[in-house]
């Protein structure tokens, strides 16, 4: 599984210095089946059933899908998908009548019967929100043709959770602002940013801490609000949250240019040289070195290798690619040897070459 | 430095609050920073929907403390889920249950929201006519702003169409 290509881990992307990666999840529910939370499991197999022959006859850019039963796989093999943002956390934990339907590159990623029917995600690096919904769009589209999708003419796209009822869209984007977080304004940012009906959370969605400065804003919004203009909102208030990074970024380097680089380059050093890395040491190291790389000061490493690794700090990614279970002495052990492995001597200092 | 609050244990926390231009400075141990809610800084960034869920049903019962459960309270939706399991859940059964409980869902989604109609993306199949309502309601707003500008010309152009596309809705409705 974790050789298989992965988009957002792969593909350069659009401002991928500052954002990591783009997501838009839309929720839909087949009519006349009760939601995944009161559903019998006889239900849910028949969701489970009638989205897996959907999915045969869907054609699309993407290529063709395949419906993966979480059944069929182990716990860790659950965690590394979760690791690499295919499914949610909450959806790993139950298994039955479970799944998920993957294209190919897994820029595509249905859940099947988490909170609802159906999860369509779409999930490509850097910043790509009008590709990423027009490709959810399209891809909703294609299940239409064969799904009876619960709708009502008053609210929407009917969903087990009212908070996402109307568009069932969540639209988010993945930012790494270590300069705004040294020049002490995130908390100002964040506040703004939830003044705008945005929420901010951290790397793995609801409920998980920010670590290594990468924080996850999306809609709170989905009813009364076109998709156009919940994207355009993510869009315009992304635009500025760069700008700001970069003016900090631009602040740091004038002020304090031997420092910054003083600190990537240790980063560089003990991310290269270490034994044992715990994942939130780890974390703000590769934050450090992405900062660098995006600085210039450091050069060699490219941005989706650096995505690599911050999947690669996780507990669960460390395990899944060991393929055994790990105690957490044994996971820093392996985290620092994964690590080192991967990042090898690839950095370079720049003007090396001159 | 000795914590101002339970003049115990030693001061660690050290706050500086400017409000309305009024600097006041605090000194505080962890633990009573903590209980007063002065580090809940982390805490403020993530939002749990559940709660904020049951947060807005907490209000709801705020203003109707005596009120037995009213008829519409005791209904199920056909799914068997009754208001006030969906209370507890934090998530609707089915559907149904949108018809079912819509008079007092509407007042959460208007919380949740600030709004209670979709105006997004429509299915295929529902397009045709939704398309329809939608430019007859925006052809009667163009008709109550020209009215109200005295351009009775184009008023009676306006509602020309609006008739025709009334007419229109009506064949699709029974086809």
């Amino acid at each position: 599984m974790d050789k298989k290509a992965c988009k957002w881990l792969e593909d350069p992307g659009p401002q991928q210095e500052i954002v990591l990666s783009t997501r838009i999840r839309l929720a839909r529910n087949i009519a006349t089946l009760p939601f995944p939370q009161v559903a019998k499991p006889q239900d849910l197999a028949q969701v489970a059933s009638q989205v897996r022959q959907s999915a045969e006859n869907i054609q699309g850019p993407w290529g063709k899908l395949h419906y993966q039963p979480l059944e069929e796989l182990g716990v860790l093999q659950r965690k590394s998908m979760v690791a690499k943002h295919l499914i949610s956390p909450q959806l790993a934990q139950e298994a039955e009548n479970r799944g998920v339907l993957l294209s190919p590159e897994q820029e595509l990623a249905v859940m099947v019967n988490e909170e609802d029917h159906l999860r369509i995600q779409v999930l490509l690096p850097g910043l790509d929100l009008d590709r990423a919904w027009a490709l959810a769009s399209q891809l909703d589209d294609s299940f239409e043709e064969s799904l009876d999708f619960a709708f009502s003419e008053e609210h929407g796209y009917l969903t087990a959770c009212p908070t996402n009822v109307g568009t069932g869209i969540r639209a988010s984007v993945m930012v790494h602002l270590p300069a705004i977080t040294m020049v002490n304004q995130i908390k100002q940012l964040i506040h703004g940013v939830t003044q705008v009906g945005l929420a901010v959370r951290g790397l793995y969605g609801e409920g998980t801490e920010v670590v290594g400065n990468i924080y996850q804003l999306s809609n709170q919004v989905t009813l009364g609000r076109t998709e156009a203009e919940i994207i355009e909102n993510i869009r315009s208030v992304t635009g500025q949250i760069l700008e700001q990074e970069q003016q900090a970024r631009g602040v740091l380097l004038g002020n304090a240019k031997a420092q910054i680089e003083d600190r990537v380059y240790r980063a560089y050093g003990i991310l290269t040289q270490a034994r044992i890395l715990s994942t939130q040491e780890a974390m703000s190291l590769l934050s450090d070195l992405r900062l660098g790389v995006g600085l210039g000061l450091i050069g060699g490493i490219s941005y989706p290798q650096l995505n690599q690794l911050v999947v690669t700090a996780q507990p669960s990614a460390v395990q899944g690619i060991m393929e055994r279970e790990l105690d957490p002495q044994q996971r820093d052990y392996y985290r620092a040897a994964l690590i080192r492995e991967r990042l090898g001597d690839k950095a370079r200092e720049k003007g090396e070459n001159k | 430095m000795m914590c101002e609050e339970c003049k115990k244990r030693p001061a660690s926390v050290h706050l500086t609050k400017i409000v309305n231009n009024q600097k006041t400075e605090m000194h505080l141990c962890e633990q009573c920073a903590q209980e007063r809610g002065e580090l809940g800084f982390m805490g403020n960034i993530q939002i749990n929907f559940p709660n904020l869920l049951s947060g807005f049903f907490d209000l709801d019962q705020h203003f109707n403390v005596e009120a037995p459960p009213t008829k519409e309270e005791q209904e199920r939706c056909s799914c068997g889920l009754s208001f006030n399991d969906f209370r507890e859940l934090g998530q609707l059964g089915c559907s149904s249950c949108y018809r079912t409980f819509g008079q007092q869902i509407d007042p959460i989604l208007r919380r949740i929201h600030g709004h209670t109609r979709h105006t997004g993306k429509v299915p295929r199949k529902h397009e045709g006519k939704l398309s329809l309502q939608r430019k007859i309601q925006s052809l009667r707003q163009e008709l109550n702003e020209v009215v109200s500008r005295e351009e009775y010309e184009k008023a009676a152009q306006l509602r020309d169409e609006i008739h025709g596309l009334e007419k229109e809705l009506g064949g699709e409705q029974n086809g």
